[in-house]
């Protein structure tokens, strides 16, 4: 990823200690970043099957080359943005304690290292996403990265992804 | 020889297992009044094998348990001792032993040790009870004092010719010579046949030991040249064990020279004499021995990794001079009798050969050896293992090979078929082979039924022991084969079910004289197929279930029952969760957890189970099963936009309604008659929640399913077709969803859902009484 590496060399000093790779997406006007070993790969919106009395933000599960694969539209899930769906929607599969899932986001950005001091606490605030799922704020000059702890939330409960016995 | 053993521990274990099994059988089967001698010949076996191999790879424990039994058995083997039914009794329990031990060194299970203990010196009793007789009887030499803890090993097999050349540069070498010498006479009984002099290094001694080759080989290697070495089993050593005269046989002087030359052998791949029938029988059972540089080759490895890959090669005869070889080598050559037996071709001539008395065994004749030869090569080939990983993994594969295929074929609808006639021949003939191939694949996994059943004699017959009651078991359709997995997950419920007819089913003695019935019971385990399923039946002629006990137990809970209940749903209750009509709890069963987890297991397997009773005349529990969990025949149905599977099984038949079919309740059209039955009606898009789909009756399709004996009408919009699909599991990214049984994919390359059609006819029962 030749754009991850050049983002690196123009804002990271050298120290490479405990630098954390992240992925960042944009959700509607809102940029969230998420550890990049947690995701498997990145493609396209397929249609998907729907499932019979699920959240409405789990879209249904789709074969991905022989798995079945729940799909979340993280849009509808945290309320931001318009939950289309277009030629350029992508989808990024994640790779989640053993499971599988893929999350709908409006686009993938670039990749990113941040150092620890580059995140901030995020402060208390009402949400529609829970201030427990978020690690913190990572700041790059003028952008805001909403850092997102992304296996607690698809582990979670109200993620309704995982049966209660397991989660 | 540093080299790390663990590698072959997984074979050892899944040997000493089946050996173990085998065992259990035999004993189970065998008659102590007149044993089958060849059933004491296979259980001799079983224990030599599992006594060579726990030695080989170091468990002592094992060993030690498997040395006493194997003693017992040999005698009893020889016509020195009558089988006993303690003997059979104490060589169960030691087998039970052998199992924890077993499990202990698999690291699953703690060992056991003072059972381990107890059962040594239960087996040495009955040992020592069988030579106060024969002494008095013989007077036969027992064996000296340094055996006395294993004096069956040192009788046995524990002869060796040493023959070295002493090391050069170790200083005097008379004094080196004297300290062997000293520290072997430690091990056992030593003779000096030729003694090394001043000017001829070269030494040849004689010993009889209870250590092994490997042992030997350690202490000598300090002295001797590295390639001189060779340690030869002695048959003459091994006194009274009849087949070993063989190795005498050996042309001593050329054997020594090429031995010396070909490094260090062990001397067991010894050429047989040049005897024609000795011969055959090292062809034909070791051919590729036959070379010396491969004999080498093999010596060389077997030095480093000493005997683990030998462990296959199955040798039938106990007595033969095949066997003998390996007697003397330790058994190190693991015998796989019960498979070799089950491959042979002319079982019964192997059999007479056994049989014969020893003279006949020192110098066999052709006739009885090729046979044997013939067989071990058959059950060379008759089998491989391979881990159920790399089958599953095949599967997998192969499942997704069949969706590929399907998905070919339907790009290929729109083709012109006079252009492309090559390509849609293809395409047919890629299908029929797919198919064929999805079916040898899957029948990798299929596994008789009896590795379940031959569980059963054992725990009836202990069971019944501790119970007072006589029972006969009676198994039907072993070779009924299943899926492996299946196989697995039923054992348990299947041990709970017959536990539970032998406790509660099946009556005293005393009872069943008054019942005028005769005083053993019996219980009767089948397995057969019938349409796709896989049925097994427990069965009893025991009292039958008491209704009205039952519906008094479940009032008491306070379940809603009423007299009008239907048998079959009377007996339903005992499903229940905490049900027991035990009037005490025993140690057997009464404590009311059993039957709901039976009955929770066998869903989860996608089977069913039913119960048939009558007061008198038995009780009848049948299992239904599909035969596997990976495959499914299915109907695909369309409602609105989604497709959805229903597997075939449980569809009886479907229909387009007409109007006057639907009857309603209370204003709610709820029901359809087929063929003067009322089923209530299940409407697929409302349980699912599925818009635009067809909402007028005469419109869609009614799909009748029945599943635990209820049946209901599901509403649809359209039958697409029929199908044999993959099971994906749902859960394994997502969760359990209601009615929904699992997934799969399409040709289309469309993710496709299993209807959970029992669920969905047990919601018409219960969505009934609400919606009128």
């Amino acid at each position: 990823m030749p754009q991850a590496a050049h983002t690196t060399a123009t804002q990271e000093p050298e120290d490479s200690g405990a630098v954390q790779e992240l992925l960042t997406f944009t959700l509607g006007a809102e940029e969230y970043a998420i550890d990049i070993l947690k995701v498997q790969e990145i493609r396209g919106y397929d249609a998907v099957t729907t499932i019979a009395n699920a959240p409405s933000f789990i879209k249904g599960v789709i074969n991905l080359r022989g798995t079945i694969v729940p799909i979340v539209d993280l849009r509808i899930k945290f309320s931001v943005g318009v939950a289309e769906y277009t030629p350029f929607t992508v989808v990024i599969i994640l790779n989640i304690a053993g499971r599988v899932v893929g999350m709908v986001v409006d686009a993938v950005s670039d990749v990113i290292a941040l150092k620890p001091e580059q995140i901030r606490p995020a402060p208390d605030f009402a949400s529609s996403v829970d201030t427990a799922y978020i690690m913190g704020l990572g700041a790059l000059g003028e952008r805001m990265l909403i850092v997102v702890d992304i296996e607690r939330l698809m582990l979670s409960s109200e993620m309704a992804l995982v049966d209660e016995a397991a989660a | 020889m540093a080299i790390d053993m663990s590698q072959f521990y997984q074979v050892f274990f899944e040997e000493a297992a089946e050996h173990l099994a085998s065992m259990e059988a035999l004993l189970l089967s065998i008659d102590p009044v007149a044993p089958d001698p060849e059933d004491v010949n296979a259980l001799f076996r079983a224990a030599h094998s599992i006594k060579g191999s726990s030695g080989t790879f170091g468990f002592q424990d094992m060993m030690e348990v498997t040395h006493i039994l194997e003693t017992m058995l040999d005698r009893v083997r020889k016509g020195e001792a009558p089988l006993t039914d303690d003997m059979v009794d104490a060589s169960l329990v030691a087998g039970d032993v052998l199992k924890n031990l077993l499990a202990a060194h698999r690291g699953e299970d703690e060992a056991d040790r003072p059972a381990a203990e107890a059962i040594c010196h239960r087996l040495e009793g009955l040992c020592r009870a069988l030579d106060v007789p024969r002494q008095a009887a013989r007077a036969e030499p027992v064996a000296s004092p340094l055996s006395s803890m294993q004096p069956e090993l040192l009788r046995q097999s524990a002869g060796f010719d040493l023959l070295f050349t002493l090391v050069g540069d170790v200083g005097g070498e008379r004094d080196a010579f004297a300290d062997l010498l000293s520290e072997l006479r430690q091990l056992g009984t030593v003779d000096v046949l030729e003694a090394p002099t001043p000017g001829e290094r070269h030494c040849h001694l004689r010993i009889v030991t209870a250590v092994d080759a490997d042992a030997l080989r350690g202490i000598l290697d300090f002295v001797a040249e590295a390639t001189s070495l060779r340690i030869e089993p002695l048959a003459a050593g091994a006194g009274d064990d009849e087949a070993y005269g063989f190795f005498e046989d050996i042309p001593e002087p050329v054997r020594a020279d090429e031995w010396r030359s070909s490094d260090d052998a062990y001397g067991f791949f010894e050429p047989l004499p040049a005897s024609e029938s000795g011969r055959g029988v090292a062809e034909e059972a070791y051919g590729f021995f036959d070379e010396q540089e491969v004999a080498s080759l093999l010596a060389r490895q077997q030095a480093a990794e000493p005997y683990g890959f030998f462990t296959e090669l199955p040798v039938l005869d106990a007595e033969s001079p095949v066997q003998a070889v390996q007697e003397t080598a330790y058994g190190l050559f693991e015998p796989l009798p019960v498979m070799a037996e089950a491959t042979s071709p002319e079982p019964v001539e192997v059999r007479a050969a056994e049989g014969a008395p020893a003279p006949a065994i020192v110098a066999p004749s052709p006739a009885a050896r090729k046979p044997s030869a013939r067989a071990a090569s058959a059950g060379d080939s008759g089998s491989i293992r391979v881990s159920v990983e790399k089958v599953d993994q095949m599967i997998n594969l192969v499942g997704e090979l069949v969706i590929t295929q399907a998905m070919l074929t339907q790009a290929a609808v729109n083709v012109d078929p006079v252009i492309c006639e090559r390509l849609i021949n293809g395409l047919a003939q890629l299908e029929r082979n797919t198919r064929d191939l999805q079916e040898s694949v899957m029948s990798i996994r299929m596994m008789p039924i009896s590795v379940v059943f031959s569980r059963f004699p054992r725990v009836v017959r202990d069971l019944s022991h501790k119970l007072g009651k006589q029972v006969e078991l009676k198994t039907i359709g072993e070779s009924t084969e299943m899926d492996k997995s299946l196989v697995e997950r039923i054992t348990d419920p299947l041990t709970h079910l017959v536990r539970n007819s032998l406790d509660h089913g099946l009556e005293t003695p005393e009872k069943r004289r008054a019942a005028g019935k005769s005083e053993t019971g019996t219980i009767t385990l089948s397995a057969y197929h019938q349409s796709g399923n896989i049925v097994i039946e427990v069965g009893d002629d025991g009292a039958g279930l008491n209704r009205a006990r039952i519906l008094a137990k479940a009032r008491e809970r306070g379940m809603a029952v009423s007299d009008a209940m239907s048998d079959q749903e009377v007996w339903q209750l005992i499903m229940e969760p905490g049900f027991s009509t035990a009037d005490q709890v025993t140690e057997v069963s009464g404590r009311g957890v059993g039957m709901d987890v039976v009955k929770k297991n066998i869903s989860a397997m996608g089977g069913r189970i039913e119960l048939d009773s009558m007061a008198g005349i038995g009780t009848r529990i049948t299992v239904r099963l599909p035969l596997t969990l990976a495959i499914l025949d299915g109907m695909s149905v369309g409602v609105g936009p989604e497709t959805y599977i229903i597997p075939l099984g449980y569809v009886m038949e479907s229909m387009q309604p007409e109007r006057g079919m639907m009857k309603s309740v209370s204003g709610v059209e709820r029901l359809i008659q087929v063929r003067g039955e009322y089923l209530p009606v299940v409407c697929l898009h409302e349980v699912f929640r599925i818009p635009a789909a067809i909402t007028d009756w005469s419109k869609g399709i009614m799909v009748v399913l029945e599943a635990d004996g209820q049946s209901a009408a599901l509403f649809i919009d359209q039958l697409i077709g029929q199908h044999q699909v993959v099971i994906k599991s749902l859960e394994a990214n997502y969760r359990r969803v209601q009615g929904i049984a699992g997934a799969t994919i399409m040709g289309d390359g469309r993710v496709a859902l299993i209807l959970d059609v029992p669920m969905l006819v047990g919601m018409a029962r219960r969505v009934l009484p609400a919606a009128a």
